[in-house]
Order: structure tokens, then sequence, then C-alpha cells
């Protein structure tokens, strides 16, 4: 019984993806489509001048960009289907392996924006729901309402300007050091590197996690389990500990998974800001320059990374009701 | 052959003493909630208007009155958890010494001990037995809550489960146990029947009773008199925010009947009385009351009673009526 649930689950998800998928990959070969860009140029950049019409044909040729549109689409999902992402125009490089390493830098970007996101605005939350009507309740609801109508770049160049530009106490941008060879790139240079791009994200990712939280404390606070703590003599601190954290905690921990695809979304444009190095960076080149194969490497990329982390929030949360309805503690 | 006790002046001075010194003593209690209604204009509830109680320790004093009328709020206010927008007034003693909020604040859990109401009052993700252990200070206390679980017929293993598990029976035989755990004085238990069969009713009567036996003091509010006649040493009626009788239980059995119309009308109500139903309602708590609070409803009501407020005072023994004619 149990198993064919879990088969009925990944049945349906999987299906669900694969519809997802074959959307987002048509509508994006339909927008990189209608660039004006011609993908030659943008491969070639300044050998344009010094490249013989007839090279340029058999270059044309190679990547089949002369190609009817639609020939062109499926010749890509062929190849697709092959385990194939084929060859980025603008790196030069295999589509895959360029993926893997820019995935490395914005996956450590997210994840630590992530987490200081989550540890920020939970206990942001606690503080204004515990606390609710009073001076420090209110300044933090102002602080996520401005927040969540702040554009995420807006806060880069922000950040940028106080701490790298007046303070000095980050570099400009970029994921290393400029003229040090990435083997002599310390741990130190890194976090530097990372630090502004991920308090940027995380400044604006804990506004979602403290207003859901906020409610949470004041539902929790609101309940009779509450009231009776209070009878029992529990006050402040205490009844935090031992009642309201337990009782919020896992709410805010699912919400925040599935705010991981928003966080995908502001780290393309953090990284743009900090000319930081990940996906976010290497989408943007794509698009300029109509890198077809680079641009549906990376969305395949994408759509499947979101994907992995809303099914991560789904089946923890099932998991955690489904304890609670056995009657264990968690 | 009789055998005459006759006690020694001195003895009888202590044993005066000992009834003088009560547990808690509730005088002219209000409680009085200020909502904003429509508009911008103050509306003021006066859920509880003129309360007395007085109990020892050992005694249990059942506070009976109908649904709504404002019985948890009571405990609420004894206790120092009444809601924000609440104004309490009159004084409350205990063990002789003002009760203010202060006081309050830490003496309950530690003297005083609620028993809620409602069974969702136990944390719904922390394990029972996690729940009632922190009434204990002594080491070893997964073994003496189980120990405690068995004395209120609980399975040891109940210790391990979460609420959602549990039945509302089980829930209220939880609350026993924690107020076994616990070193408190005064119990107040808010409804502890409620929803029980009656065997399952019984036997948390009879829990009750041993904690009073175990020299507490309870207070039993409780809508069911019937319940209250079992085990009360005495009765507060409760009605429109005022305590309208005080009555001994062994009294009211041996007459037959209570002084207070509105006792009266609950008494009859009972089965085994003859199952009158009650045609009187609570008068609303936003309205202010002239003369006797039960006048619209009381078959005994004369022109002094729309227009005088009958004050509770005591017929004999520490039982107390407020009606100028009973
Ligand atoms: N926090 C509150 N704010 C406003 N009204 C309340 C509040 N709590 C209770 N009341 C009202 O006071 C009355 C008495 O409630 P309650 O004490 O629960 O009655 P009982 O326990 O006797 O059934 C009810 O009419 C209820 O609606
Ligand atoms: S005072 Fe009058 S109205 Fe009130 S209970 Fe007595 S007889 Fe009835
Ligand atoms: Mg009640």
């Amino acid at each position: 019984m149990l198993a064919f649930h879990i088969g009925k689950f990944i049945l349906k998800r999987t299906l669900k993806f694969v519809t997802l998928l074959f959307a987002v990959v048509v509508l994006t070969f339909m927008l990189v489509s209608l660039s004006p860009v011609d993908p030659i140029q943008s491969y070639l950049g300044a050998e344009m001048m010094v490249v013989s019409e007839e090279q340029k044909e058999e270059i044309a040729e190679y990547y089949g960009v002369n190609q009817p549109k639609l020939q062109q689409f499926f010749k890509w999902l062929k190849m697709f289907l092959q385990g194939d992402l084929g060859t980025s125009l603008v790196y030069r490089q295999d589509v895959l392996s360029i993926i893997q390493e820019k995935f490395v830098a914005s996956f450590a970007l997210m994840a630590l924006s992530w987490s200081m996101a989550g540890i920020l605005g939970y206990a942001l939350g606690v503080i204004a729901g515990m606390n609710k009507g009073t001076f420090a309740d209110r300044a933090i609801k102002l602080y996520c309402f401005v927040l969540a109508s702040t554009p995420t770049f807006w806060i880069a160049i922000l950040l940028l300007i106080v701490f790298s530009l007046w303070l000095g106490l980050f570099p400009i941008g970029l994921g290393t050091p400029i003229g040090v060879v990435s083997e002599q790139v310390t741990w130190l240079d890194r976090l530097k590197h990372i630090l502004l791009p991920a308090a940027t994200l995380s400044v604006i990712g804990v506004s979602n996690i403290t207003l859901h939280t906020r409610q949470k404390v004041i539902d929790v606070l609101d309940s009779e389990f509450i009231r009776f703590a209070r009878a029992k003599g529990e006050e402040g601190f205490t009844l935090f500990k031992r009642h309201v954290f337990r009782n919020t905690l896992f709410p805010a921990i699912s919400v925040h998974f599935a705010s991981f695809g928003e966080l995908f979304g502001g780290a393309i444009l953090a990284e743009q800001v900090f000319s930081y190095p990940g996906l976010g960076l290497a989408i943007v080149q794509a698009g300029l320059n109509s890198d077809v194969p680079l641009m549906m490497g990376i969305v395949v990329f994408s759509t499947f990374f979101v994907f992995i982390g809303n099914l991560l929030a789904d089946v923890l949360y099932t998991m955690i009701d489904l304890r609670m309805k056995n009657g264990e503690a968690i | 052959m009789n055998i005459v006790y006759k006690f020694r002046d001195e003895t009888n001075e202590e044993i005066e003493k000992i009834k003088s010194n009560f547990l808690l003593e509730v005088n002219h209690l209000s409680l009085t909630i200020e909502r904003v209604g429509k508009g911008s204009d103050v509306e003021h509830l006066h859920v509880i208007r003129d309360f007395h109680l007085n109990i020892h320790q050992g005694e249990v004093v059942a506070i009976v009155g109908a649904s709504g009328s404002g019985k948890s709020l009571l405990a609420d206010a004894i206790l120092g958890i009444h809601p924000k927008n609440s104004l309490i007034e009159g004084n409350i003693k205990y063990e002789n010494q003002p009760l203010t909020e202060k006081r309050k604040k830490r003496l309950r859990g530690n003297d005083i001990l609620l028993i809620p109401q409602m069974t969702n009052a136990l944390d719904p993700l922390m394990k029972a037995g996690k729940q009632v252990e922190s009434f204990i200070k002594q080491k070893n206390k997964q073994k003496i809550v189980k120990d405690i679980f068995q004395k209120v017929g609980l399975d040891p293993a109940v210790y391990h489960q979460i609420p959602s598990t549990l039945s509302g029976g089980m829930i209220r035989r939880i609350f026993i146990a924690m107020a076994l755990a616990s070193k408190v004085k005064l119990i107040i238990a808010d409804e502890p029947t409620n929803g029980l069969d009656a065997e399952a009713l019984d036997e948390l009567l009879f829990q009750l009773k041993m904690l009073a036996n175990d020299n507490r003091g309870i207070v039993m509010i409780t809508h069911d008199l019937e319940a209250a006649m079992k085990i009360a040493d005495k009765i507060a009626v409760f009605y429109a925010g005022e305590t309208v009788e005080i009555a001994d239980r062994k009294n009211v059995r041996k007459a037959g009947k209570f002084r207070h119309p509105y006792s009266r009308a609950l008494w009859n109500a009972l089965p085994q009385n003859g199952f009158v139903p009650i045609e009187c309602s609570q008068p609303s708590p936003a309205e202010e009351i002239i003369g006797c609070s039960f006048a619209s409803y009381c078959p005994e009501a004369t022109k002094r009673c729309g227009t005088e407020k009958p004050e509770l005072r005591e017929v004999e023994n520490g039982e107390m009526v407020r009606c100028f004619y009973a």
C-alpha cells in the first residue's frame, strides 16, 4: 500500500515535470529565435573583421544557424534526448561543463543566502510575533513590506556602493580576485566575494519567511495550549522555548523551502550587479548573444533544480505531517 | 451509649481559627471587558459583576452556572491570565494575603493550578508525559510520571504519545496527573468532567475528591449541578456574573432545595427532581442592571426587586444568599 502511494506520487510528479520542462523549452527556444542578434557575430566577436565570408558560412553550417527554426529545434531536442546539450557559441565550450562550473558558484551563493535568510527571517518573525503591536513588531513589519517591493538590483547596487565603494570592506565584483591564478585563490578570497551578493539575496529573502513566521507565532500564542502554559506560569523565553519554537519551526522550514524558486530568480539579478560568475551571469550572456545551446541548457537545468527544491519541500512536509498523524513526537 | 466529645476552649479557638483561615477568599470581584464596538464608541461587557467565594484547604467548592456565563473568565481572573482588554476590580486574598497581579504570576503553576476546560490545552507536538514532567522537581521524572499515570488509570505507554492520539477522557486524566505531580495547594478545575460518560465522570470526580483529601482546595467550575452535588462541600451558584447563593451541600440534600429562586430552578431541572425546564436566560453582559439580576424571570419578584439590588448576605454558618425574601 505504501509502495503504491510512493509509486503514484513519483509518477505524478515525473509527468508534471516533463510537461513543465517541455513548455519551458519551447518557450525559451521561441524567445531566443526572436532575438535580432546574429549568433555568428557573437561567436566571432572581434574576429568578425578578419574572418572571410566562406569561413562564416562554414561556421553557420557547423552550428546549423541558417536552418529553419523548427528544424533547429528538433535537432536540439534529439541531441538533448541523447544527453548532449551541445556546444556554447560564446564560451566555445561544452554546455554541460559550463553549467557544472557555474553551478558550483551559484549554488554556494544560493545556499549561503538561503540559510542566512532562513535564520534571520525566522528570528525576526519570532521577535515580531512575540511582541505583537510593539515598536519592534511595527519596525519589522515595515522592513518586510518595504523590502518585498524593492527590486533586487537596487538593493545590490546600494550594498555595493556602501560596503565596497565607501567602506571598502568588500571587492566590487567577480567571484575571485583579478590577476590571481585560480589555484592561488584562498577560501577567504572566495568568502569576501560571495558575501555581498549573498547578503543582497538574504536581505530580500527574509521578508517572506518573517511575515509567515510572525503570523504563525501569533496564531500559536492565541491557542488554547499557550493559555494553559501561561496558567502554569510559563512566560517569555521559557514559553517560546517549550512551546512556540517547535510549533512554528516546521511550518517556517517548509515555507522557506518553497521559496527556493524565487531565490533562483533573485540570484540571476544579483550575479549581474556583482559580475559574480554563476549561472545567472552565464544565462544573460547566452541571451544577449543568441547562444541557443547554452541558453537551453541552463533553462533545462534550472527548471530541474527548482523542481527538486520544491519536491524536497513537499516530501519534508508530508513526512512531518505523517509523523504527526501517527502520533510521533517530532 | 453515646460518647460525647467535649472540646476544651483552646481547641475550640483553634477550630475557629482554622475555619476563618481561608485558602482563597474572593469578595466583590468584577471583570469588565472593554471592546471597541461599531464606530469608535467603546462597549463595556460586565461579564463578572459581583462574585464571592471562599474555600478552605481540603475543601471542594463548586461554582455552578450556565454555559457562557463567564465561568472560564472567572478562572482566568483569579490566575491573572485574563484578556489584556479587561479590567478586574474587587479583592482576592490567597492565604490571607492580597493576591496582586505580581503575586498571581509567582503563584500560578506553583501554588495554584488550572485544570483547563478544553482538551486542546496540551501542546500538540509534545509527548504527554513530558508535559506532566515539568511539574516535577526531583530526579527520575519519567518513572514518577508513569506511576502517576497508573494511579489515574492511564497506561504508562501514554507517556510517549502526543495529544492527537489521545481521547478526551484520557486528556482529562492527564490534567489530573498534572495536579498529582505538582505541589499546588489550590486547584481550579474548569469543567473537568465535560464530555465524559457516566462511568468516567464518577471516576474523575473520585480523583478530584482524592486531591482534596490530600489537603488541597478544589474549586470546581461546572454547568452540571448533578456532578457538583456528588463531591462539593459547598456550592456557589453563579448567575449574571454574580454569586447568588452559597449553599452547604449536606443542607441542600437534607432540605431538598436551595434558597435562591435561580438555584431552585437549576435544582428542579435535574431529572430526579422533576425535569422542570429552566425558563430563563442570562441578561446580556452589555446591560447595566438595576435591582435584582434575576428579577425578569423570578416567579417571586416584587416591585422592590426591580429597583433595589439585593446584597449577598449570610444566612447561617457560612451559607449565603442574594435575595430579599429567601
Ligand atoms: N477575550 C474575550 N473577549 C471578549 N469576550 C470574551 C472573551 N472571552 C470570553 N468572552 C465572552 O465572555 C462570556 C463568558 O465566557 P466564558 O468565561 O468562556 O463562559 P463559560 O466558561 O461560563 O462558558 C462569553 O459570552 C464570551 O463570549
Ligand atoms: S430579590 Fe426578588 S427578584 Fe431577586 S431572586 Fe429574590 S425574589 Fe427574585
Ligand atoms: Mg468555560
